[in-house]
This record gives C-alpha cells, sequence and structure tokens, in this order.
C-alpha cells in the first residue's frame, strides 16, 4: 500500500512543471551528459586527437559490431532474458561467410543472406529451448556459447580464413562512394546525407508535436523540446562535418543508422516491442492480458540470432579474417553496454538509444586509453568501474525516487 | 503467563505505581508525529494512545497514512526522520531500525508475508535469531522450541514441515509465533485477514484475544470492520494523514457505520449503490466443467460444474478458500490454470473453444485477477500501457501503435473511472490499491468484452473506493454485458449480485437468487461437502 497524494500537474509551462520534467528524465539526460562529458575529457587528455575525423571514422567503425549486438540485447534483456552466446555466433557466422566464400566459392551477397538466415536458424535453435521448452536463457545461451564455438572450430579445422573479396570486406570497413572524387573540402554525399538526417529529424518532430496538440495530449515544454532539437542537430552536422572532412560515410554506419532507427520504432510503436516490455515487466499479467508470450519470446531470440550474424560478418569484414577465436567477449561488453544503458537487471525496462549511448561510452573509454597509451590491465580496470558506477546511479536514482 | 487482562494490567500498574507518581496504563504513546515525503505530508500531528493488553485497531482509507504510522513506529523510517515522539513503556525510544523496535518487543507483521518458502516452519521461526550453541546450531532445541511456539498459536504442524506446504492461514500463524519468539510486547499486525478465508481469519482474531489474555498488546489494521467489532477494545481512525478520533468499543456502541462514517468523512447511506437489473439472454454457459491440479493429475480441482451468466446480469461466486473458485475462472479464461480441462463452453449459444487467453479475449471474455500485483499490472509500466495491454491492437494499424491514440483512450478512462494520478504516465506501481484495480478494469473494458469475470475485485481497497467499484460494475452490467464476481465477502456477493452460485470443493453446490439467498445460507452451502464426507 502505496501513501500516493494526487499532485495536480500546473497546466500550462511554468518553471516548475519544466523541472519536475527534467527531473524525470534524470537518467537519459545523465547519460548524455556522461558521455559528454568522457568526450570532451579525452578531447583534452589526448589532446585534440579523440576528435580528430580519422579517429572518429575509427570510432564508430571499430565499434560498430558492439553497437548491433547492443540493439538486440538490449531487446532480450527487457524481456528479463540474457544471450552469452552472441560471441560465438558472430564467431560461427564470420567462420560460415569463410567457408562459403573461399571454399564453396559462393557470391559474397549470396553468402551475407545465407549467413543472415544461419543466424535465424542459430535464434530458433536457442528460442526453442528458452520459449518452449522452458529452460532459462541463461543456461541455454551458455550452452550455446560453448557449441557455436565448437561449430566454429569445427568449421575452420581450427584455421583462419582470409582473405575476403573487396565487396565483402566494403560492409566492414568501406564508405560511400565520394562524389566529389576526393578533390572537395567536405565530401558531398556525407553533407547531402547529414542534413538529409537533420531535415528528417525536423520534420518528425514537428510533426510528433502536432499530433500531440491535435490529440490534446500533454507535451513536455517547449523550452526542453527546442532545447533537445537543437542539441541534436548540432551533434549531427558535427558528426557529419568530421566525416565528411576525411573519407566519408562508413557503411557500416549507414547500416547502423538503419538498425537505430527501425529497432527503435519498434520498441516504441509496434505491438511486438510492447509486448517484450510487457512480458519483461510482468509475465504473467501479459500472459493473462492475451499477449502470446512464448511467440514473443522465440521470436526475440530469432531476432537475436540474425542480428549476432549481422555483426559477425561486419567484423569478418572489417579484419578480413575469419578465425576461430573471434569475437571472445564480444557478450560482456555488449551486456554492459544495455546495463550503462540504463536497463534493468529484473528486466521491463530499457531503451535501444540508452543501449548505443552505453556502447559509446565504452567504445570511446576504449579509444581514448589506449590513445592514451593506458594499459590493457588498467583498462579492464576502469571499464569495470564505470559499469559498476552506472548502475549504481541507477539503483540510488531509483530509492531517492521513493521506490521500495 | 496465562493470568488473564484485568490482572496483568493490575500488576504492572501496582508496580509501576511504586515508582512514579505520574503512571498511565498506556504501553505506547505516539505524540504529535509528523512525516513528510518530498511534496506530500503523509502524517500530520498525529498522536495515539495503546493501552496495555488492549486490541487496538487502526482503521482508514487506503493511503490515509496507517501504514506510514506503523512504519515510523517499527523504526521503518528512522528516527530523525519524522517530527513528534514515541513513548514506549513510558520511556522515550529513537527506534534507528526494525532490530531496535524488536529488541523492545514491538513486532510488526506485514500484509506480504516475509517467510522463506524452502525453509521449515522451525528455521522460518528462528531466521535471524537461530538457537545456537557454541556458534553451531541446535537443531534440537530449534525443533523443540518451535513446536511450543507453535502450540501456543495453536498450529498442530510438524515443525520440520517446510513453509511452501502449508496454507495461507497457517503461514499467518507461524509468522506470529515468529513474533513470539521475540518476546513481544506490542504485535503490530497489518491486514492479518486480508488474503484469509472465513474459517482462518476466525481462528487468526481468536488467537489475538487468546495473546490479549497473555498480557500481549497487539494492533491491527484491517478493512474488515466486521472483525474490528469482533476483536477491538479502541478504534483509531486516520483520515488524510490525520487522526480523526478514538473510540471506544466497549463504552459506546460502535457500528460499522460509525466507523465508516469517520474514515470516508461523511455518510454512507449504503454500502453499494442501488441497482435495477435489465437482464436479458444468456450470454455464457459453462457446461460439465473438470480441471485436474496441474501438479497433481489425479486431483480434480474443479468437478463437473455448470455455470451460465445472462446479459446484464450480475452473477457471484462463493466458496471458501481452496473451493476451486480462481481455478474456474481461469481454466474457463485461456485454459490458465490446470490439466486435463474438460468441458463445453457456449456464447449465445454457439460452442466456443477458449483453449487460449487471446481465444478468450477473442470470445469477448475478461478476467481481472484476484492478484492485482503479480497477475494483473505491470507495476513498473504506466497507467496508459497497463490500460491498453489487453487490447493493444486496437491502437495499432499494420502492427504499429499510434501511442497519441493511446494516451486519449487512457486519459478518458482516468477521468472516467476517477483514477487518482496526476497522469496516465503515473507508474501504477505508486499508485494506491483501489487505483491499481481501477487501472486493472480499465484495461478489460477497454477490450470491450461481453463477459467480464471479477476474481475479488474489492480485495485490499478501502469503503470508499470500493463503493466505485461497485457503480462500475452496476454499469458494465447495465451495458448489456455479463459479469462474474467471485468474492470471499458475502456480504458484497449479498449487496450486488443477482444471483449467487455456492462452490464447494470444486462443485457448484447452489444457485440462488439474490431474493433467497442469506450469509447463513450461502455458508451451509459452501461447506456442505466437507460435512457431507465427514
Amino acid at each position: 500500500m502505496s501513501d500516493i497524494r494526487v499532485k495536480e500537474v500546473s497546466t500550462g509551462g511554468g518553471i516548475r512543471s519544466a523541472f519536475n520534467y527534467l527531473a524525470g528524465q534524470l537518467r537519459q539526460i545523465g547519460l548524455f551528459i556522461a558521455l559528454i562529458v568522457i568526450i570532451i575529457f579525452f578531447e583534452i587528455a589526448t589532446p585534440g586527437i579523440t576528435l580528430k575525423p580519422i579517429n572518429v571514422s575509427n570510432l564508430i567503425v571499430q565499434n560498430s559490431y558492439i553497437l548491433i549486438l547492443a540493439i538486440g540485447m538490449v531487446m532480450v534483456i527487457i524481456a528479463g532474458h540474457i544471450d552469452l552466446s552472441v560471441g560465438s555466433v558472430v564467431a560461427f557466422t564470420g567462420a560460415m561467410a569463410g567457408v562459403m566464400i573461399t571454399q564453396w566459392h559462393l557470391p559474397w551477397f549470396v553468402a551475407i543472406v545465407l549467413c543472415l538466415i544461419l543466424g535465424a536458424v542459430v535464434g530458433m535453435w536457442q528460442g526453442f529451448w528458452i520459449a518452449y521448452f522452458k529452460i532459462p536463457a541463461f543456461i541455454v545461451t551458455l550452452a550455446g556459447m560453448l557449441t557455436f564455438r565448437g561449430l566454429t572450430q569445427i568449421a575452420l579445422q581450427n584455421e583462419q580464413i582470409s582473405p575476403f573479396p573487396d565487396e565483402f570486406r566494403a560492409l566492414g570497413s568501406g564508405f560511400l562512394p565520394d562524389l566529389g572524387g576526393g578533390q572537395s573540402f567536405l565530401e558531398p554525399l556525407t553533407v547531402i546525407l547529414g542534413v538529409l538526417a537533420v531535415l528528417l529529424l525536423v520534420v518528425q518532430a514537428i510533426r510528433g508535436r502536432a499530433a500531440r496538440k491535435k490529440y490534446n495530449v500533454e507535451d513536455e515544454p517547449f523550452a526542453w523540446y527546442i532545447t533537445k532539437l537543437a542539441f541534436t542537430t548540432v551533434l549531427i552536422l558535427l558528426v557529419t562535418y568530421l566525416l565528411a572532412s576525411y573519407r566519408g560515410t562508413p557503411i557500416v554506419l549507414v547500416v547502423l543508422g538503419l538498425l537505430v532507427v527501425v529497432y527503435s520504432a519498434v520498441m516504441n510503436r509496434s505491438v511486438f516491442g510492447r509486448h517484450i516490455y510487457a512480458i519483461g515487466g510482468n509475465l504473467n499479467a501479459a500472459a493473462l492480458s492475451g499477449v502470446k508470450t512464448q511467440r514473443v519470446t522465440f521470436l526475440l531470440f530469432v531476432n537475436m540470432g540474425v542480428i549476432a550474424s549481422l555483426a559477425g560478418l561486419v567484423f569478418t569484414a572489417q579484419l578480413n579474417l575469419a578465425n576461430p577465436k573471434a569475437g571472445d567477449g564480444f557478450e560482456l561488453d555488449a551486456i554492459a553496454a544495455v546495463f550503462i544503458g540504463g536497463a534493468a537487471v529484473t528486466g521491463g525496462i530499457g531503451t535501444v538509444t540508452g543501449a548505443i549511448i552505453g556502447g559509446l561510452i565504452i567504445g570511446i573509454l576504449n579509444n581514448g586509453m589506449s590513445i592514451l597509451g593506458v594499459g590493457s590491465e588498467y583498462q579492464q580496470l576502469i571499464k569495470g568501474l564505470v559499469l559498476l558506477a552506472a548502475v549504481a546511479f541507477d539503483v540510488y536514482n531509483k530509492r531517492r525516487s521513493g521506490g521500495h | 503467563m496465562a493470568a488473564d487482562e484485568s490482572s496483568v494490567a493490575t500488576a504492572s500498574f501496582s508496580m509501576e505505581a511504586k515508582k512514579e507518581a505520574m503512571v498511565t496504563t498506556n504501553i505506547l504513546e505516539m505524540r504529535n508525529i509528523t512525516k513528510t515525503f518530498p511534496g506530500v505530508k503523509a502524517l500530520q500531528d498525529v498522536s495515539i494512545e495503546v493501552k496495555r493488553g488492549h486490541i487496538h485497531a487502526i482503521c482508514g482509507e487506503n493511503g490515509a497514512g496507517k501504514s506510514t504510522l506503523m512504519k515510523v513506529l517499527s523504526g521503518v523510517y528512522p528516527h530523525g526522520t519524522y517530527d513528534g515522539e514515541i513513548l514506549f513503556e513510558d520511556k522515550p525510544v529513537e527506534f534507528r531500525n526494525i532490530n531496535d523496535s524488536e529488541a523492545s518487543g514491538v513486532v510488526i507483521i506485514h500484509q506480504e508475508l516475509a517467510l522463506s518458502p524452502y525453509l521449515s516452519i522451525a528455521e522460518n521461526i528462528f531466521l535471524g535469531n537461530e538457537q545456537q550453541s557454541s556458534g553451531w546450531i541446535d537443531w534440537n532445541k530449534t525443533n523443540l522450541e518451535a513446536a511450543k511456539l507453535l502450540a501456543r498459536v495453536g498450529l498442530k504442524d510438524n515443525p520440520i514441515t517446510k513453509v511452501m506446504d502449508i496454507g495461507v492461514g497457517k503461514q499467518q500463524l507461524v509468522e506470529i509465533a515468529k513474533a513470539l519468539s521475540k518476546e513481544v510486547k506490542l504485535l503490530i499486525l497489518d491486514e492479518p485477514t486480508a488474503a484469509l478465508n472465513d474459517e482462518d481469519s476466525a481462528h487468526l482474531l481468536d488467537l489475538m484475544k487468546h495473546l490479549r489474555e497473555q498480557g500481549i498488546t497487539s494492533i491491527i489494521i484491517s478493512h474488515k470492520l466486521n472483525e474490528i467489532k469482533a476483536v477491538a477494545d479502541e478504534v483509531t481512525i486516520i483520515r488524510d494523514g490525520k487522526k480523526i478520533e478514538t473510540l471506544d468499543m466497549h463504552s459506546d456502541v460502535i457500528s460499522e457505520e460509525r466507523i465508516i462514517k469517520g474514515m470516508v468523512g461523511r455518510d454512507l447511506e449504503s454500502r453499494f449503490p442501488d441497482h435495477t437489473p435489465h437482464i436479458g439472454e444468456e450470454m455464457l454457459r459453462v457446461e460439465d466443467w473438470t480441471v485436474h491440479h496441474p501438479l497433481d493429475h489425479a486431483r480434480e480441482v474443479v468437478k463437473q460444474a455448470n455455470i451460465y451468466v445472462r446479459a446484464g446480469e450480475i452473477v457471484g461466486i462463493a466458496g471458501l478458500m481452496g473451493a476451486g473458485r480462481t481455478e474456474l475462472a481461469m481454466s474457463v479464461f485461456g485454459h490458465s490454470y490446470g490439466y486435463n480441462i474438460s468441458g463445453k463452453v457456449y456464447k449465445q449459444g454457439v460452442e466456443i473453444k477458449t483453449n487460449t487467453v487471446s481465444a478468450a479475449i477473442g470470445h469477448g471474455l475478461a478476467y481481472a485477477t484476484e492478484d492485482r500485483k503479480h497477475y494483473g499490472l505491470n507495476l513498473i509500466e504506466d497507467i496508459k500501457r497497463n490500460v491498453s495491454a489487453a487490447a493493444l491492437e486496437k491502437l495499432a494499424r499494420a502492427g504499429w501503435v499510434d501511442g497519441n491514440k493511446e494516451i486519449v483512450v487512457a486519459e478518458g478512462y482516468r477521468k472516467d473511472m476517477n483514477i487518482k494520478a496526476p497522469s496516465v504516465d503515473a507508474l501504477t506501481g505508486k499508485l494506491s490499491g483501489g487505483n491499481q484495480q481501477k487501472v486493472v478494469l480499465s484495461k478489460w473494458m477497454y477490450s470491450n468484452p461481453d463477459v467480464l469475470i471479477l476474481d475479488e475485485p474489492t480485495r485490499g481497497i478501502d469503503v470508499g473506493a470500493k463503493y466505485e467499484i461497485y457503480g462500475i460494475i452496476n454499469r458494465l452490467a447495465d451495458e448489456g454485458k455479463g459479469v462474474i464476481v467471485i468474492s470471499s465477502e458475502l456480504p458484497e456477493l449479498l449487496g450486488i449480485c443477482d444471483r449467487i452460485y455456492t462452490l464447494a470443493e470444486g462443485r457448484i453446490t447452489a444457485d440462488v437468487s439474490r431474493a433467497d439467498a442469506s450469509a447463513e445460507h450461502l455458508m451451509q452451502y459452501m461447506t456442505q461437502e466437507r460435512k457431507d464426507q465427514e
């Protein structure tokens, strides 16, 4: 029995209500500020290397597969499960891509499609045991971690496969074609894409606000809405500028961008996504509300399998190497990204953007500390403490806001 | 130990009288307690006095501040986080945590029982207070002492029985035994009978009287006014964080209506809204419904039950705990309970299959569970997403949800159902029981069913909100829906239902119209099977 009192929210954009709104968004804002503080810190400490165009480009490319994994992982964790097998699945699909291309001599695009299907089959296998056989995901994916590592080694006969065709490698390390022919100060296609992204964002924001007005739904404070929009615009333009002054847009950024947009929409607005939140929040209540919990869980793991295989393709393409040891520990990086991004261990809470920001924080820490020449032992130590601090902040916040 | 109340009171009185001139018979005084949470005054200048050896009841609507007051008393909210003072046995006390208060003899038993299901009764009783000899647990002593304590609370079970293997009623008694093991002087019971059936409740109340004879003072928080009338010596009424009054249950003849008046601040002319039924054609019929226990496949939990409900009709199902009421409802609703379910379901005369929850919802059924927190709501999600949970496809086009429309729908229910929350973005976990129940009802109303099965729709809800829920039930019936209400409270069934089934040991034993029904009559049928077997 909680003692709640009705607090009338004052209509009109009073400073107080704006403040209350921001307090409610503390977690999201805090995460974002943390990311920016870390960037500024390394920019000063390195000095000036972190935000060099070439480093920003590398940062995106080198963290892309962890960010891709984090998108799938946050969905799994929101549903109250976990997936420990993704590192091995990355290795397995990479290995199979190598076998298909170099031994079976399949065209690279056929290999990509087959590998994604293979990822789906892997997901079905694990999803079946979890959703229908009711074995905890921790166990099933721990088993998967071992089995798929084993299958990787069998497929590769413990050898490495290299090299891959250039078209395939482009998925991991290629750039969109340079419309300026390498002569212009800023690469034109990247500029066009950046401006387009900003335009889409603004149009979407205005339409959303108009729709809320039409429905007479209480909206976020106007000042905050403008600040947020302006801030995001500046950020996109900054990244556009940096990328355009180097080699342009990495292909993997396009892939990642599409995944973020699509999966954010899925989690916020689709029936499937809402059912994932419902299952993670209260499985019994979801089942009694007519949510087909087993099917949703099954599909969730199929989805995770496909995403893991995509990450595997990107990783293999980037290294130009299929390696039996590939992807070792990726699952832990992805899980850490998700929890730094504000997901709850008990399920029901988390966002795709949170997971991406969490992944970026880890990526920038890695990158910045490497530039500074910090040894890997200290890198591990610091990343561990960051993860703990992020979750501790969450727990503290929850307790302060009158949780139990 | 078994001295009667008056001799205990006088003994302690005379003893203390020698020590001090100013002496009271109060074991506890809480003076001018004020407790504020950010933006909310949960308690305002509340003073209560509890007499030694009495049973003192605290009444108030949900959210009135009863539990907060008890948390202040037991040290859950440590000294310094509230204003005012507490005198226990005439000495000012400053409890910093539960251990402090328990060391002084104040033990609180919470609404949600805090027993570990996989441990034995004896282990639970001595949890945190293990019976040791030179650092090792002395199991013989543990079990022996536990058996003595169990005898005091009237429980005959073996102390090595696991807690998961005994019923809720007995678990409550184990909690009390645990309190007794701590040399309790003041026992606080928060809604002790909320989850108990009538028999177990009666036993518990007897035990409270028995403890009173042994000189143990109790504070009981309860919504069940008949129980308060039966055991309490005084009643303190709290409303909106303020103490309204303390009534002496002996000197005046205090009626339930008198207590309700204090709680809600107005006279409730009737606890049930007036309603004239408009009964139409048969809506749902369940025939020969038999359900087996999901773990013990040989056991029949529901036996060849036949029930029907007509459009505009409110049908009650009465039965003791364990009679199979919830099991009947949940097995019909998408086979959510049970094993090897047989029987037929007809909707408006046509046979339908309700094997999955989505099929049941598709055929226009709705089931609002008795356990809101575990089966009804996603407590970490807001009101709007809970309201839309059972009919999300109504808000979606090609699998995509219209979030704005969802807010409008939820906002409509918030106003219509009088859900007390700042907005539909409020988390349901932070609402009071009555408001949570309104969210559950909103969810099912939005799915627009033809038949609603409401399992204990007013459990743990205060009187004012109950009245509102009854109004909603009547409205649903007036819209031509068939409503089935399962309840442990017979007055409630008698007050709102047009017809009542009684269920005993999984069998329907009677189908009584409102005009013919009385509580005694129903109770006979509810216990019929057992008597037949004996």
